[in-house]
């Protein structure tokens, strides 16, 4: 039963590491390491190999990974995301739909078509009246260009797809847009990003933006930044969306999650993004 | 699902006369334990990659034994010395008796 995991545990680890922080900032003498520099993040800071996944004081979520997901990632032979690059390139030029279409018949060469694309979305889109991210983009061009059904929400496809077009960017800085038509989603999903919520009453800022650099844990909290995604997750042992990782974090306080590719999440995947932006994409990313 | 297993091998074209190079070889499985349950409580079948073999020039070179509790998509690589030129092949079993198969020339000068 390798899957089973006591969600008490999670959450008492998850109170502790918050509780002991209070303590910290308390009395900082206490903690020896604190005491050190004050800050978890100057070892990070002091590390020019981590200069090229920084950006200010944004730090990639490969900063915060062990050595060894940090190779897995840095060899696109080793790194298992790759795959789903490769299914991706393969979905590209599928003739599919009413329209005897493929990507390819109206985008051509993904690389240079594509490049820079990812990095500046969700952006606003007009046919839906709200926000769309990558995979609304992809599925808008299946009904609407190829007069092709939508493709399922973490499908083997859908992933594929999704990564082929973000590595496009792999390298660029993440720049999205949150004035004019964007600006009332981008508030929606900043305040979803300060809500407490779940049985432990734990808002995403207080993990991502009050704690990075602590343990929680076995886990080493990062500034929760999204340029790596998709990611191949080892625990999940797969590829998978960033909206399945907005899943686990709701539920790592006991919330209940939303839907992958709700507006919810959406909205807040814009938030998250903009908090990034200047961090180089890093798709497809390996993390723990 | 067979459709989804590709292996991938990354070895040099080229090496001089008993140099040191690094195979390295991925294949993308779901190295299913047969130790999970699906959401009815039924244990899924174990299907995994059980075994892996390397020839050179038909000579077995490497051969690797693989057990359940190996991660999703099997990486390996090992070191190799040749002293000539020839050709490596890759074989990877599955509990579904599938063969997976790679190989490439190494031309070495
Ligand atoms: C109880 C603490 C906690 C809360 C609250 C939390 N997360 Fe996380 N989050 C984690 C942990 C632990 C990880 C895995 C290690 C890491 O990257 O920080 C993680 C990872 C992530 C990642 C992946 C980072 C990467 O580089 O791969 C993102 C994105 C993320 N969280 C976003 C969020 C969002 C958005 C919220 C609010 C809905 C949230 N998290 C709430 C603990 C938390
Ligand atoms: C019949 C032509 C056609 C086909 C086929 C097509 N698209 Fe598009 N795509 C467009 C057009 C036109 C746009 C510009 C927005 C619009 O008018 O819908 C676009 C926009 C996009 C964008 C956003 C580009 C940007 O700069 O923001 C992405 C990403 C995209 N398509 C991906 C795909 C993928 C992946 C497929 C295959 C599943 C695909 N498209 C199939 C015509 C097509």
């Amino acid at each position: 039963m390798p899957r089973l995991r006591s969600p008490l545990l999670t959450a008492a680890a998850a109170l502790a590491v918050l509780g002991s922080l209070a303590a910290c900032d308390g009395d900082k003498s206490k903690s020896a390491a604190m005491a050190d520099s004050g800050d978890p993040l100057a070892q990070y800071r002091a590390n020019p190999k981590y200069k090229a996944f920084m950006a200010g004081e944004k730090m990639s979520g490969y900063v915060f990974a062990s050595p060894e997901t940090q190779a897995m990632q840095d060899d696109d032979f080793e790194n298992p995301g790759m795959l789903a690059v490769q299914d991706g390139e393969e979905e590209w030029s599928k003739v599919e739909g009413a329209a005897g279409k493929s990507c390819a018949s109206c985008h051509q060469d993904a690389a240079k078509s594509m490049k820079g694309v990812a990095v500046s979305y969700p952006k606003f889109e007009p046919k839906r009246g709200k926000l769309a991210n990558i995979e609304h983009r992809i599925n808008l061009c299946r009904t609407e260009h190829m007069k092709a059904p939508e493709l399922k929400w973490e499908s083997k496809p859908l992933l594929g797809l999704t990564a082929y077009v973000e590595h496009q960017s792999r390298g660029l800085p993440i720049s999205v847009k949150v004035d004019g038509p964007a600006a009332p989603f981008f508030e929606e999903g900043k305040k979803f990003y300060y809500t407490r919520r779940g049985q432990m009453d734990i808002a995403c800022a207080q993990c991502h933006e009050q704690n990075p650099g602590m343990n929680i844990g076995v886990e080493n909290l990062s500034q929760g930044q999204s340029n790596g995604y998709p990611t191949y997750r080892l625990k999940w042992q797969s590829f998978g969306s960033l909206h399945r990782r907005f899943e686990g974090c709701n539920q790592e306080v006991r919330a209940e999650p939303y839907p992958r590719g709700s507006d919810e999440y959406t909205n807040l995947e814009l938030y998250v993004a903009w908090r990034g932006n200047g961090l180089k994409s890093e798709a497809p990313s390996v993390r723990r | 699902m067979a459709a989804d297993i590709k292996p991938r091998i990354r070895v040099p074209q080229t090496a001089k006369k008993d140099e040191i190079i690094e195979i390295k070889t991925l294949i993308s499985h779901p190295m299913e334990s047969g130790q999970r349950k699906d959401s009815q409580g039924k244990i899924i079948p174990r299907k995994i990659i059980n075994k892996m073999t390397v020839a050179f020039n038909g000579k077995p070179v490497f051969e690797a034994k693989l057990e359940p509790s190996i991660s999703a998509n099997p990486y390996l690589s090992f070191f190799l010395k040749c002293s000539a030129s020839g050709n490596l092949d890759f074989t990877w079993t599955d509990d579904d008796g599938s063969v997976y198969k790679a190989t490439q020339a190494i031309t070495v000068a």
